[in-house]
């Protein structure tokens, strides 16, 4: 139970190359507190595998707790429309950079400054938002993390797997070192 | 894994149940639809928190499938009305409150040491039938996969058995 469908296409956010070892996948949702402590970690563990790793972020936003998390998504994929998959991926850190900045910190008019912020057009961004323009992409990503086995936000999976365990520095390194010496067996 | 769960094929054991202090739901009650019984350790605990978020954020895709979530704990009432309100949620929670989890226990869902009930699902078909159901580690989140590809399977089988009318 619990393999990752559909599996990482072209369509995916990636960081890294396509041909590594080991794929991370996570489904978050960018309100979750969770995923915000989630953030600076993956973080750390992108730069610590460098080309063994590739990264990809799908979306599980839980809108019914979490009023911003859909428009942040949006964002996001804004970004990425605007400025490609750099501008998605500074549009995505910034985004958990600023979750905890306040009551009002991915409110729309706040999402289109950090997009600004990063050399993009933020009233193109704040059309995209409040047009809901990625709405299809973002259910079909929730949907596909449904169908996965997701169950909360962040939801991890190394090489197709759920992941399980801790996801701290430690667990998820050790995890992606042990998927990777299976991939060479 | 609890192996005394109720398991398919098993007529669901009806019950009734308070959902709020003035109102009671029985199983029933919803002849001719499905039903999800999600029961799960408590109301407010991190991993069911998530559970029960997860569950009333696909409530749409249950609903095509013909299926209301219904969930269910030892917690009382007042609980449960509290933790409704603070998650939004759209979908009926039971309290199995008095006899303290008499209905876990007849569907093979209690832990008698911890006084909760199993983190387990059943799939209930419209004729009161138990047509899936799954116990999991009580730690763990189950999410949704398992549930909807047993309402997925139900929907194509009642196609099939519907084909020559």
């Amino acid at each position: 139970m619990s393999r990752l469908t559909p599996p990482v296409g072209a369509d995916d956010h990636a960081l890294g190359p396509a041909d590594a070892p080991v794929t991370l996948v996570e489904y978050g949702d960018y309100e979750c507190p969770h995923c915000g402590r989630a953030a600076p970690i993956v973080e750390r563990v992108v730069r610590r595998f460098g080309d063994r790793l590739r990264f990809v972020f799908r979306n599980f936003p839980l809108t019914e707790m979490h009023p911003h998390a859909e428009h942040a998504a949006e964002a996001a994929e804004s970004a990425g429309a605007h400025g490609g998959e750099r501008g998605f991926w500074a549009m995505h850190h910034a985004i958990y950079a600023h979750q905890q900045d306040g009551p009002d910190a991915l409110g729309d008019a706040r999402l289109a400054e950090y997009a600004g912020e990063l050399g993009l057009d933020g009233r193109a961004v704040l059309a995209d938002v409040r047009a809901e323009r990625s709405a299809e992409r973002i259910q079909s990503d929730f949907m596909s993390g449904v169908r996965s086995g997701v169950n909360g936000t962040p939801t991890f999976f190394i090489n197709g797997r759920r992941f399980d365990e801790a996801w701290d520095d430690e667990g998820l390194s050790a995890a992606i070192e042990r998927a990777g010496a299976r991939g060479q067996a | 894994m609890n192996s005394s769960a109720l398991t398919p094929g098993t007529p669901a054991p009806d019950f009734t149940l308070h959902a709020t202090p003035d109102q009671t739901v029985s199983l029933s009650d919803f002849r001719g639809q499905n039903v999800v019984l999600v029961f799960y350790p408590a109301d407010w605990s991190p991993v069911c928190g998530d559970q029960i978020a997860l569950y009333n954020q696909i409530l749409p895709e249950f609903r095509r499938l013909g299926a209301e979530p219904v969930g269910i704990s030892v917690d009382g009432v007042w609980c449960h009305r509290a933790f409704s309100e603070n998650r939004h949620l759209h979908f009926p929670l039971l309290a199995d409150f008095e006899p303290k989890g008499e209905v876990a226990r007849r569907y093979g869902v209690y832990r008698e040491k911890e006084g909760t009930t199993e983190r387990a699902l059943f799939v209930v078909d419209g004729e009161g039938v138990i047509r899936w159901s799954y116990v999991s580690p009580v730690g763990v989140n189950p999410g949704a996969d398992g549930i909807l590809e047993a309402l997925e399977g139900m929907q194509s089988g009642a196609q099939t058995a519907g084909a020559g009318r």
